[in-house]
């Protein structure tokens, strides 16, 4: 029995992944009175939504009264360009305020209002203010309630450890496998439902605000188990990542400078953004400087503004490009970004009270003062809307008893992502992924597992150390972050594409002669060498669908097809999976219909 | 500026012993001591084990001592030590067993963080919403920026060379109950859980784990000073205790002020304090 050679644990549901959304699934299942694991590759605490800095955003209506969910919806399905899958936005925007609030009564403690409830702030795309925020460290007091919350319910958690395959029988989930990072044994999983909550793919770009993890683990590992991946295409690079030093190349700095009233600036020191007001947006942005400051100072005191919003808070796709267009023109700064100044806009106490982290990474990593000179910014590789794709009322894959919450699961932002709809998205689906697994597990047989299956599994992690000679695994990654950063970037054509994907080829086949030295104690060059298999899935996936969706829109812009197609492209979801052969087949999906009561929600918009 | 080399010294191996290697790397603008090691382990040494995870100071997963000083590897410049002719040395945390070279266990902090008991906090208004000011929560806010990255809990003297694992929380859990005894909302007594099981007495107040925070949280007078006179006040002064938490910090609005046991956190919260604390119902 495998059981017997492997260290072996039952649950009933197992969460893979411990941020946000994997903590807020296990809180859930754990409440349906199931056995619950929590498996993560870090220490518990340390997943990347500790670095979420702006805020969640909920349609609370508390800075502003005319909000409501409806508002943040179409704001939502407008800053996907309408790609999302409808029905998860409206979940998303309904459900987000009792998420909010929910996380208050376990501990959060978010900045306050004048009149003592939650403050919220603007963010690009978001018509109303509506982040709710502590600071610029929001992800911190997420994860840090989640967690305090959650390690009173009896969940068992498995730190640091890897999971390197599912385990499946006939397209229905029976556990996972994997290994514990510290002495390297494997371990086997058996249980009913499965939820990924891995989060993103932001390590294959040179330039990324990322942490280690995010190696596209939970979409490689529902692939290769026969799920679909969808819109891997739109990849969100963030407008303001640090661009000096080269330490910090890709470091983000929040929104919320910019929220807080910071303003893009090219090296004539002129703001940029009034240049790049697309149609979609020109009836809702300011056209001039006084308007846009008259908003900024306005939008967040009672009563609103009646100003037009400022356009270096448009959506993070549209900024992104300007950036790169300004730099392109020759308009940059010395380092190959523009400028973004909250110097000359706020106080420098206001800077420290609202913006502490920010002070500080400018202070200690880039030795600039922000409270007297500007920063140095340019776009970076930060969020992928693509994912595994699911089943919008329950987030359940293809595979029975497997489910995906989080930033690893499709369709909720569409091609585009606004700030802070993230925090509330794990949150909010999180919270029904664990509660569907829960329930698919109280009614699922008690899996069996197949020596077979895990040998193969365990063979599979095993083959690096076997060999005589080969490859670097850490130099390999570095070779698939250059080439996907200039092939799959920011601004995409069609031949850089293909010459990308056989990049691509090219690596999948030296990743196979991947030699790793020593044992399999805390081995970092292992782990490694683990982890680019599952990135290379997820970079063909993206390269393919790249290729695929010829027109340009959200977190997917074409140079041989700049314009937004109204028709084919504006129908379908581009989805990838694994043919028998072991093969990645692309194809399209249409876009679910949408109801004619809710077309009413998005009509509304016409003011 | 690409052609500057600097030297490292770096413990090498676990809790039976090990020994420190020496590495050369070329240093570049903003480069950070982890971008040091991850240079090392890319070209020179793949097993070379560390964590981290943000490369922002945001994690806490990267703490190490650099020169005998406990830091956070990915905010230390290594501009730092541009005058010291000495090679930099890299130490794992030394209060923790090492796992491998700066790897360390630190499973301690997470079973100590599992002896709190929850967040209880009182009902809602009215209408749904809890109401704090602003000015009442900056305090609790500063305890919350901890990123547990535990150099305080490594720093610390009662911790380190005392050895007091088990009976001392050490700075980073007394802040986290003095972040939960000063929150407006929360209803439970900690006092009592703060003497005997956390230990608060056998503090000092040497300040040194205020010294190493990364967050720069005032540890010791904004967090423990305050929780040490709590608890020798309060301690013998129920009522006073009662006073200070329905009245003073609180907006005096409730009428009621349940204190929740909660059946599924650690039982160390006495029901007595139940007991007592429901008499402020009246
Ligand atoms: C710097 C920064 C700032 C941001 N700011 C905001 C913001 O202000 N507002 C907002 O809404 N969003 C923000 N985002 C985005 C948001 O933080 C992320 O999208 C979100 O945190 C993802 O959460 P998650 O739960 O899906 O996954 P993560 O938090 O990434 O967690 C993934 C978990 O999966 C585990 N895992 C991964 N692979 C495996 C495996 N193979 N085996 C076992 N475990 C595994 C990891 O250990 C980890 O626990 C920001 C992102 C960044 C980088
Ligand atoms: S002040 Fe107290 S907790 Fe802090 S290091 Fe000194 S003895 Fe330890
Ligand atoms: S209190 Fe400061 S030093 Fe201690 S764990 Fe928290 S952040 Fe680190
Ligand atoms: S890596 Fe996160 S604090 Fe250093």
């Amino acid at each position: 029995m495998a059981s017997a050679k492997y260290e072996t644990h039952e649950h009933d549901v197992i969460i893979i992944g411990a941020g946000g959304a994997g903590l807020r699934a296990a809180i859930e299942a754990s409440n349906e009175k199931l056995s619950v694991g929590l498996v993560c590759k870090s220490l518990l605490g340390k997943a990347h939504t500790v670095m979420a800095e702006g805020g969640i955003a909920a349609a609370m209506g508390n800075v502003e009264p005319r909000d409501n969910w409806k508002v943040h919806f179409r704001d939502t399905m407008k800053g996907g360009r309408f790609l999302n899958q409808w029905r998860m936005a409206q979940l998303h925007a309904m459900e987000a305020p009792d998420r909010v609030k929910e996380l208050e009564e376990w501990g959060a403690l978010f900045d306050r209002t004048a009149d003592g409830r939650i403050l919220q702030r603007n963010f690009g795309g978001h018509k109303y203010p509506r982040l709710a925020h502590v600071g610029d460290r929001t992800g911190l007091e997420m994860i840090r309630t989640l967690q305090q919350h959650g390690v009173h319910l009896g969940i068992k958690v498995y730190m640091e450890c890897t999971i390197s395959r599912l385990l499946t029988d006939d397209d229905k989930i029976k556990g996972a496998f994997g290994y514990w990072r510290e002495n390297g044994k494997f371990v086997v999983f058996k249980s009913k439902a499965v939820v990924l909550a891995t989060g993103g793919i932001g390590r294959m770009f040179k330039i990324n605000s990322n942490s280690w993890e995010c190696t596209g683990d939970g979409q490689a590992l529902a692939y290769l188990a026969g799920a679909e991946l969808m819109d891997m295409e739109f990849m969100q690079f963030h407008p303001t990542g640090m661009v000096w030093p080269p330490s910090v190349r890709g470091t983000l700095i929040t929104e919320g400078v910019r929220g807080e009233g910071g303003t893009l600036r090219n090296k004539d020191g002129k703001r940029i953004m009034f240049d790049y007001i697309p149609e979609l947006y020109a009836n809702e942005t300011a056209d001039t400087e006084a308007e846009a400051d008259k908003w900024l100072a306005e939008s967040t005191q009672a009563g609103g503004s009646k100003a037009k919003r400022t356009p270096d808070l448009l959506p993070r796709d549209i900024v992104a490009r300007a950036i790169h267009a300004e730099v392109k023109a020759g308009r940059g700064s010395p380092h190959g970004g523009v400028f973004l100044d909250i110097a000359t806009r706020r106080s420098a106490e206001d800077i420290k009270r609202k913006l502490p982290a920010m002070y500080h990474q400018f202070k200690e990593l880039g030795d600039v003062d922000i409270t007297t000179d500007p920063m140095e910014v340019g776009p970076t590789a930060h969020y992928t809307m693509g994912g595994i794709r699911v089943d919008s009322d329950t987030q359940e894959s293809r595979i029975k008893g497997l489910f995906a919450a989080g930033e690893c699961a499709a369709g909720m932002h569409g091609s585009n992502r606004l700030g802070g709809n993230s925090l509330s998205d794990l949150v909010v689906f999180g919270r029904l992924a664990g509660l569907h697994a829960a329930k698919y597990a109280r009614d699922a047989a008690a899996p069996s597992i197949d020596d077979g299956e895990i040998e193969a599994a365990a063979t599979e992690a095993l083959a690096v150390f076997n060999r005589e000679e080969g490859e670097n695994p850490f130099l390999l990654h570095d070779e698939l972050k250059d080439s996907m950063q200039k092939h799959v970037g920011i601004i995409r054509v069609e031949k850089e594409l293909k010459a990308g994907l056989l990049e691509l080829h090219a690596l999948k086949a030296r990743v196979g002669k991947i030699k790793v030295e020593d044992n399999r104690h805390f081995n970092t060059a292992w782990h490694q060498s683990l982890d680019m298999r599952n990135m290379l899935i997820c970079a063909e996936a993206m390269c393919q669908a790249a290729i695929a969706r010829k027109e340009s829109r959200g977190g997917h812009a074409r140079d041989d097809f700049p314009d937004q197609d109204k028709g084919h492209f504006s129908k379908v979801n581009i989805v990838s999976r694994m043919t028998k052969s072991g093969e990645m087949e692309i194809s399209e999906v249409p876009l679910p219909e949408v109801p004619a009561d809710i077309k009413k929600v998005l009509e509304e918009d016409s003011k | 500026m690409s052609d500057k080399k600097a030297t490292l010294k770096i413990y090498r191996g676990d809790n039976d012993g090990g020994e420190f290697k020496t590495y050369e790397v070329e240093t570049y603008p903003g480069m950070v001591v982890l971008d040091a090691i991850h240079d090392i382990q890319a070209k020179q040494e793949p097993g070379l084990a560390v964590r981290w995870n943000c490369k922002a100071g945001r994690c806490g997963s990267c703490g190490a001592e650099v020169n005998g000083k406990p830091k956070l590897m990915c905010m230390t410049r290594m501009s730092a030590y541009d005058d010291d002719p000495e090679p930099i040395m890299v130490t794992p945390m030394k209060a923790f067993p090492i796992l491998k070279d700066l790897v360390t266990d630190v499973s301690q902090n997470f079973r100590m963080a599992q002896k709190i008991p929850a967040f209880a906090p009182r009902p809602r208004e009215a209408d749904g919403t809890h109401r704090m000011q602003q000015d009442d929560i900056e305090r609790i806010q500063e305890f919350r920026k901890c990123i547990e990255c535990f150099l305080c809990q490594n720093t610390c003297h009662v911790i380190r060379d005392h050895g007091k694992k088990e009976d001392f929380a050490g700075p980073r859990f007394l802040i986290a109950m003095a972040g939960l005894d000063m929150h407006p909302l929360d209803t439970l007594d900690r006092r009592e859980l703060l003497k005997d099981e956390f230990g608060i007495g056998y503090c000092n107040i040497t300040r040194c784990c205020t010294e190493v925070c990364p967050e720069h949280i005032n540890i010791t007078d904004n967090g423990i000073i305050p929780m040490k006179e709590r608890v020798a006040d309060d301690y013998f002064d129920p009522v006073r205790w009662l006073i200070r938490k329905v009245g003073g910090e609180e907006k005096k609005k409730k009428a009621s002020l349940p204190v929740i046991q909660n059946e599924t956190s650690t039982p160390v919260v006495k029901k007595k304090k139940t007991e007592k604390a429901a008499k402020a119902d009246e």
